[in-house]
């Protein structure tokens, strides 16, 4: 059997809107992921819980609260201390371009801003997995 | 150290990798298999399915708390359907445990039917005895909710709940035709509902005219999931099951015919893959096939003719 790339889904912070991540579980989903999706309000330790019982291949965060600076690189920090450092964070929602350099230096592999199409996310995932 | 020898150590990254590898049939992933069998067969397996909806995932959270308050450790395999067009799947069964996900002593993976019809996936089985020589005391399986062909969970069980609700109208009597043999245990979920009673009226005498031909008489109990309420009173139905399956020896009847359904299994998948490669590697298939072709000859006879060649 092949290889499916699973990909967790997941909330941090506090905001309750899951509109906007459920649109791209469904359109990874079509693009013939295996998606995770674990629900609103995940802490970083529960994200990275999950990933590693979920042996996933790519984490993707959806943030709108504004508390991504703090919470992505904890998630990183925290992917690599349980053995997942090979896994592929990705972050989107409303992140101002000029925090995006940090993310990038603190291990968010890329940030996806609002209104970018599904299919963009497909080919950075395809091109860069591991 | 090698993957085997980490998970039996405890490693949780090292049973997640092994899930991963036999899903995927890596070429490690035999081996994994040889190495943790002699460690498997001490879980407690629960199946818990029933149609879409009905709850399955939430009571699985109330059940493996429960479990875990009697200091249980707990393994989760979700299953939801993938997706016949991509081969995607959304898993979305973890939404309702997140308090479990960081329990050290719980382990939740999801897993895609992966084209496999009965509920479960090809290698839920498989999962399970990677969690069992893990050391994880009870294994909870919940299905794909499609509502009556979730067959392969008694087969893969030890107990199988079956949940039900209120107010499946008219679908409920195929849905009870389906199911009436499937469950050892009746939980009617989401009881703050109106026609609870009804819906538990209904399966005990469909149970009760079934009773002639069993040993077993499933008891039906109420419960609301969403609230933790009849969740002590569900684990009480199990534990008698579990224990009339032992006092009656029907647990290593069932377990015993489980593991020749395997082996046979197993077997069939490795004399079919020797046979083809044998007959695609000798070239007289694809002569045989062009005479099939040009209908010269008929398949039977050619598979007779391959076969003849082989068994010699
Ligand atoms: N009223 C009521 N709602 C409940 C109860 N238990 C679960 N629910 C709700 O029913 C809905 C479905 O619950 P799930 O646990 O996801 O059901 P499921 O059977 O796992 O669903 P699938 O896996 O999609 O088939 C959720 O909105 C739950 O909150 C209950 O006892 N009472
Ligand atoms: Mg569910």
């Amino acid at each position: 059997m092949e290889k499916r790339v699973r990909v967790l889904v997941a909330k941090p912070g506090l905001d309750g809107h899951d509109r906007g991540a459920k649109v791209v579980a469904r359109g990874l989903r079509d693009a013939g992921f295996e998606v995770i999706y674990t629900g609103l309000r995940q802490t970083p330790e529960q994200i990275v819980g999950a990933a590693v019982d979920e042996d996933v291949n790519v984490v993707a965060l959806s943030l709108l609260s504004g508390a991504h600076n703090h919470l992505f690189p904890r998630i990183v920090e925290l992917l690599k201390e349980k053995g997942l450092s090979e896994a592929l964070v990705i972050g989107g929602g409303v992140i101002p371009d000029s925090d995006i350099p940090s993310l990038k230096a603190a291990g968010v592999s890329e940030v996806f801003t609002p209104g970018t199409p599904i299919s963009s996310i497909v080919e950075f995932i395809n091109a860069n997995v591991k | 150290m090698n993957i085997a020898e980490e998970l039996l150590g405890g490693s949780r990254l090292a049973l997640s990798r092994a899930i991963t590898a036999i899903e995927n049939e890596y070429d490690n992933a035999v081996e994994i298999m040889q190495k943790i069998y002699a460690h498997t067969g001490k879980a407690y397996v629960i199946g818990i399915t029933g149609p879409p909806g009905a709850g399955k995932s939430t009571l699985t959270d109330k059940i493996a708390k429960a479990y875990r308050a009697m200091g249980k450790t707990i393994g989760i395999i979700a299953i939801d359907p993938t997706s016949p067009f991509s081969g995607g799947a959304i898993l979305g069964d973890r939404i309702r445990m997140s308090e479990l996900t960081l329990d050290e002593g719980i382990f939740i993976r999801s897993m895609g039917t992966r084209g496999s019809l009965g509920g479960l996936s090809r290698k839920t089985a498989d999962a399970i005895k990677l969690m069992d020589a893990a050391g994880k005391d009870i294994i909870l399986v919940e299905t794909v909710g499609v509502g009556q062909s979730e067959v392969d969970i008694v087969k893969t069980a030890d107990t199988t709940i079956v949940v039900m609700v209120p107010g499946l109208g008219d679908d409920i009597q195929a849905i009870k035709a389906g199911i009436l043999e499937i469950g050892d245990v009746f939980a009617i979920n989401k009881a703050d509902r109106e026609g609870v009673d009804k819906v538990c009226r209904e399966i005990e005498m469909m149970l009760d005219l079934n009773q002639e031909q069993v040993l077993w008489r499933p008891p039906v109990r109420k419960v609301i999931a969403s609230q933790n309420e009849g969740v002590n009173e569900l684990l009480a139905a199990i534990d008698q099951h579990k224990n009339w399956l032992s006092e009656s020896g029907e647990l290593s009847v069932r377990r015993n015919e489980r593991i020749k359904t395997e082996l046979l299994a197993i077997l069939n998948e490795q004399i079919g893959r020797y046979i083809l490669t044998k007959v695609t590697d000798s070239g007289k298939f694809n002569e045989l096939l062009h005479n099939v072709e040009a209908r010269r000859v008929d398949p039977y006879s050619a598979v007779e003719n391959i076969l003849k060649d082989i068994l010699r």
